[in-house]
C-alpha cells in the first residue's frame, strides 16, 4: 500500500574512492554521530576503527554453541553405548530414554571408552558451531530483511559495484535537515540524497 | 571512476631490482565496475556454445546414472562386481575419490584464508562450488553400498523402534558424521560468500522472477559496514572451524581403513597421507576445472598465471608428499618385518594380479607433479592440465590400489579371487561426472563464479591508506631501511 505520507529515513552521501569514505567514516564518527552507517562492495579494512564500531560479539555465541554441540555428542553417546549415566547415580535417564549399554568390539562400557567418542564429539562441536555462526550473523545483522528504505535510493543500488557511500539516519539526535546535509557536503560527499520512506 | 586506475608498479622502481616486489593479483589495473561487469555477465548473457555442448552430455550421463542406481535398487546390490573377499571395491573407491576432491575446495577458502593468501579470492568460490558438488557424490556411494539404501536412515541418531543404536565406535559411524558436517558447513561457507554477491546480481536485474529470487537469497544485503564487521568476524570463525574439519574429514575416511587389521590398510601414516592426497586430487580437478573457465569466459585478468602457478606449486608440494607415503608404506612393510604387510605391498607392486593400478598410481602422482619443478612448466596451461589430469587419473588409482588389490590378496591364499568391476560399476562412476559436471555447470549459469566482493577487496585501491604512501600504497621500502637497496621513488 502507498501512501502520499513519507517519512524521512535519513541523508545518502556518495563518495569516491575507499580512501574518501574512509576519511569521512572518521569525520562523522568525531561529529558524535551514533545512528549512521557506511556502504561499500566489500568490507574495507580498517572501517571499524574509523567509524568506532566495537568488535563482534558472534565468537562468544559461537563457542556456547560449540559446547552444545560437544555435550550433545558425549551424551548421545555415553547415554547409548556406555554405564556411565548410571556409574554417577543418574541411572534414569538412561531408563527414560530407554537405552542400554552397546557392547562391541570388545570395547569396555565404562567411561574409559572415551576416546572412541572423540570424533563425533569433533565433530557436532564444529557442526554446531557452524551453524550457530551462521544464524547467529543473521540474528546480528538483523537479516533476512526483504526491504529498506534505502532501497528507494535510485543510487544506492551502486553499493554492490562500485558506490561508496554514507548514511546518517534521521532518528539520530544530532539529525537535522540543514545541518546534516551541508556537513556531508563539507566532508566531501557528494549526490547527497534525502532518502524517504513510505509509512 | 578515475581513482579506481593506477600506474602500473614497475615504472617508479628502476636500476635495483625489487626483490620483495609483489605480482599484482588482478591484472590490467581492472576498475571495481569492470569487475562485476565481467563476473555478472557470465550468468547475465546468453551461455556460450560450448555451455550447451557439454551440459547436453552431463544431463544425459545424470539420466544414466540415476538408471543405473534405480537398477540396483530392483535387482540387488549383486549387480556391482564385489563377491568376497573384495567387498569394498569401486564404490568406495569412488566415495574416497570425490571427497578427496572436495577438500581442495575447503583449503583454498579456510585454510589460504586464515594464512591471509590473498590470491585465493579468484578461485575460492568456484572451488568450494566444487566441494560441495564432490561431495553429493561421494555421498551417493556409501549410500547405496549399505545395500537396502530405504534403510539407509539407519546410519542417523534417530529412537527407533527397535531400540537399537548406532556403534559410535565403529569408524564408519564417524564416517557418516564427518561427511555430513563437512557438507553442512561447506554448504554454510559457501552460502554466505555468496550473499555479497548475490545483492550485487540483484540489483543489476530487471524486476521479475531472477531479482525476486536473487533478493530472497541475497537476504537483503546492503553493504552496510555494521553487517560486513559481524560477517567477516563469522566468515574468520568459518574458516576457522573449516580448518580443522577438513583436516578431521580425510583422517576419518582413512580410519576407515587404518583401524582395521588388513594388511596394507593397518598403518599409522594413513591419516597424513589421505588428507596430503586429497589435497592434491583437489587441487587438481580446481585447476583442469578453472583453466577452461577463465579462458571460455574471458577471466584471464583475474584468474592469472600467478594462480594457476601457485595452484601448480601447492600440488608439487601434496604430490611429493603422497609420493614421501608410498616410499614409506613399503619401507615400514619391509622394516616392521611383518610378513603379512611385507607380502602385501609385494603383490601390490611387484607381482600381484593388479600391479599395473599400482604403476598407474605412482606414475600419475609422483612423477607427474614433478614437471612443476620447472617455472615453464607451471606457466604453459596445456602442460598443467596434462600434468591435473594425470592426477585426476592417478588418485582413483591410489584408492583402488588401497582398496581393492589390497582385499584380492587377503590373509588366506584359498579365499583369493581377482577383481573384475561389472558394467554398472564403471557406468555408475562415469555417470556421477555427469552429475558433477551438470551441478558445476549450473553454477556457471546462475551464480557468479567468482567472489565479486573478494576480489575487489584485494584491489590496491581498496586499501583506505593506498593514496598516504604515494601511488603505489604501502611498499615494503616505507617499512624496511634497506639502504642499499632503497629506489627513491620517482614523482608521479
Amino acid at each position: 500500500m502507498s501512501t502520499t505520507l513519507k517519512r524521512v529515513h535519513g541523508f545518502l552521501a556518495e563518495f569516491d574512492s575507499v580512501a574518501d569514505l574512509y576519511h569521512a567514516a572518521e569525520h562523522v564518527r568525531d561529529a558524535g554521530y551514533q545512528r549512521w552507517d557506511v556502504h561499500s562492495p566489500f568490507a574495507i579494512h580498517g572501517m571499524d576503527h574509523a567509524m568506532g564500531v566495537k568488535r563482534s560479539k558472534l565468537p562468544y555465541l559461537v563457542f556456547c554453541g560449540g559446547i552444545t554441540g560437544t555435550s550433545i555428542a558425549f551424551t548421545l553417546q555415553t547415554l547409548t553405548q556406555t554405564n556411565f549415566w548410571s556409574s554417577i547415580g543418574l541411572g534414569f535417564l538412561q531408563t527414560l530414554a530407554e537405552t542400554y549399554p552397546t557392547v562391541v568390539q570388545a570395547k569396555p562400557t565404562d567411561i574409559w571408552t572415551l576416546p572412541a567418542f572423540f570424533p563425533v564429539m569433533f565433530e557436532l562441536t564444529i557442526l554446531f558451531s557452524a551453524f550457530t555462526t551462521l544464524f547467529g550473523l543473521l540474528a546480528l545483522m538483523g537479516l533476512p530483511r526483504l526491504n529498506h528504505p534505502l532501497f528507494a535510493s535510485k543510487q544506492f543500488p551502486k553499493f554492490s559495484d562500485d558506490g561508496f557511500f554514507v548514511v546518517i539516519e534521521a532518528r539520530d539526535p544530532k539529525f537535522s535537515q540543514e545541518g546534516t546535509k551541508s556537513f556531508l557536503e563539507k566532508i566531501g560527499g557528494k549526490n547527497v540524497e534525502l532518502v524517504e520512506d513510505d509509512i | 571512476m578515475e581513482a579506481t586506475t593506477i600506474a602500473p608498479h614497475s615504472e617508479a622502481h628502476t636500476g635495483a631490482p625489487r626483490i620483495l616486489d609483489r605480482e599484482p593479483l588482478v591484472l590490467n589495473n581492472r576498475s571495481y565496475s569492470w569487475i562485476t561487469n565481467r563476473i555478472c555477465g557470465i550468468v547475465e548473457n546468453k551461455q556460450p556454445l560450448l555451455w550447451w555442448v557439454l551440459m547436453v552430455p552431463s544431463v544425459i550421463l545424470t539420466g544414466i546414472m540415476v538408471f543405473c542406481f534405480a537398477y540396483l535398487i530392483s535387482t540387488g546390490v549383486g549387480v556391482w562386481g564385489q563377491k568376497q573377499p573384495v567387498a569394498w571395491a569401486w564404490d568406495i573407491t569412488n566415495f574416497v575419490f570425490w571427497i578427496g576432491i572436495g577438500h581442495a575446495g575447503t583449503l583454498i577458502s579456510a585454510i589460504l584464508f586464515l594464512t591471509r593468501q590473498k590470491w585465493r579470492t579468484s578461485v575460492n568460490r568456484a572451488a568450494e562450488a566444487m566441494t560441495i558438488f564432490a561431495v553429493m557424490c561421494a555421498g551417493l556411494f556409501p549410500a547405496f553400498h549399505v545395500g537396502r539404501v530405504w534403510m539407509v536412515w539407519f546410519l542417523a541418531p534417530i529412537p527407533n523402534a527397535n531400540a537399537i543404536w548406532q556403534n559410535f565406535k565403529s569408524p564408519l559411524l564417524w564416517d557418516v558424521f564427518a561427511v555430513s558436517t563437512y557438507f553442512s558447513v561447506s554448504a554454510v561457507f559457501w552460502f554466505l560468500g555468496l550473499v555479497p554477491d548475490l545483492a550485487t546480481l540483484r540489483d543489476r536485474c530487471k524486476p521479475g522472477l531472477r531479482k525476486t529470487l536473487y533478493g530472497i537469497f541475497s537476504l537483503g544485503w546492503r553493504g552496510s559496514n555494521r553487517h560486513w564487521s559481524h560477517y567477516e568476524t563469522a566468515y574468520m570463525l568459518l574458516a576457522a572451524l573449516s580448518t580443522p574439519l577438513v583436516l578431521s574429514v580425510h583422517s576419518v575416511v582413512s580410519f576407515d581403513f587404518a583401524t582395521s587389521i588388513v594388511p596394507g590398510w593397518h598403518t599409522t601414516i594413513f591419516p597424513p597421507y589421505f588428507v596430503a592426497g586429497a589435497i592434491f586430487g583437489g587441487f587438481a580437478m580446481v585447476l583442469t576445472l578453472m583453466i577452461p573457465v577463465s579462458k571460455i569466459y574471458g577471466l584471464s585478468d583475474l584468474i592469472t598465471p600467478k594462480h594457476i602457478d601457485n595452484m601448480a606449486k601447492i600440488i608439487l608440494l601434496t604430490g611429493t608428499i603422497v609420493g614421501y607415503a608410498y616410499c614409506m608404506e613399503f619401507f615400514m612393510a619391509y622394516y616392521s618385518a611383518n610378513k603379512f604387510e611385507f607380502q602385501t605391498f609385494q603383490l601390490r607392486s611387484l607381482y600381484g594380479a593388479s600391479t599395473w593400478a599400482y604403476y598407474f598410481m605412482f606414475g600419475f602422482n609422483v612423477f607427474a607433479p614433478q614437471f612443476f619443478w620447472f617455472r615453464w612448466c607451471r606457466h604453459n596451461v596445456w602442460v598443467v592440465l596434462a600434468v591435473c589430469m594425470c592426477v585426476n587419473m592417478g588418485m582413483w588409482f591410489e584408492r583402488y590400489v588401497i582398496i581393492a588389490t589390497t582385499l584380492e590378496r587377503l590373509l588366506i591364499p584359498g579365499s583369493w579371487r581377482a577383481y573384475e568391476a561389472t558394467w554398472v560399476d564403471k557406468v555408475t562412476f562415469l555417470g556421477t561426472f555427469g552429475f558433477f559436471m551438470m551441478l558445476f555447470l549450473l553454477f556457471l549459469r546462475f551464480l557468479p563464479v567468482i567472489a565479486i566482493g573478494e576480489v575487489k577487496g584485494v584491489l590496491p585501491q581498496s586499501n583506505p591508506h593506498h593514496d598516504d604512501h604515494g601511488k603505489d600504497g604501502i611498499q615494503e621500502e616505507d617499512l624496511m631501511d634497506y639502504s642499499d637497496r632503497h629506489v627513491p621513488k620517482a614523482l608521479a
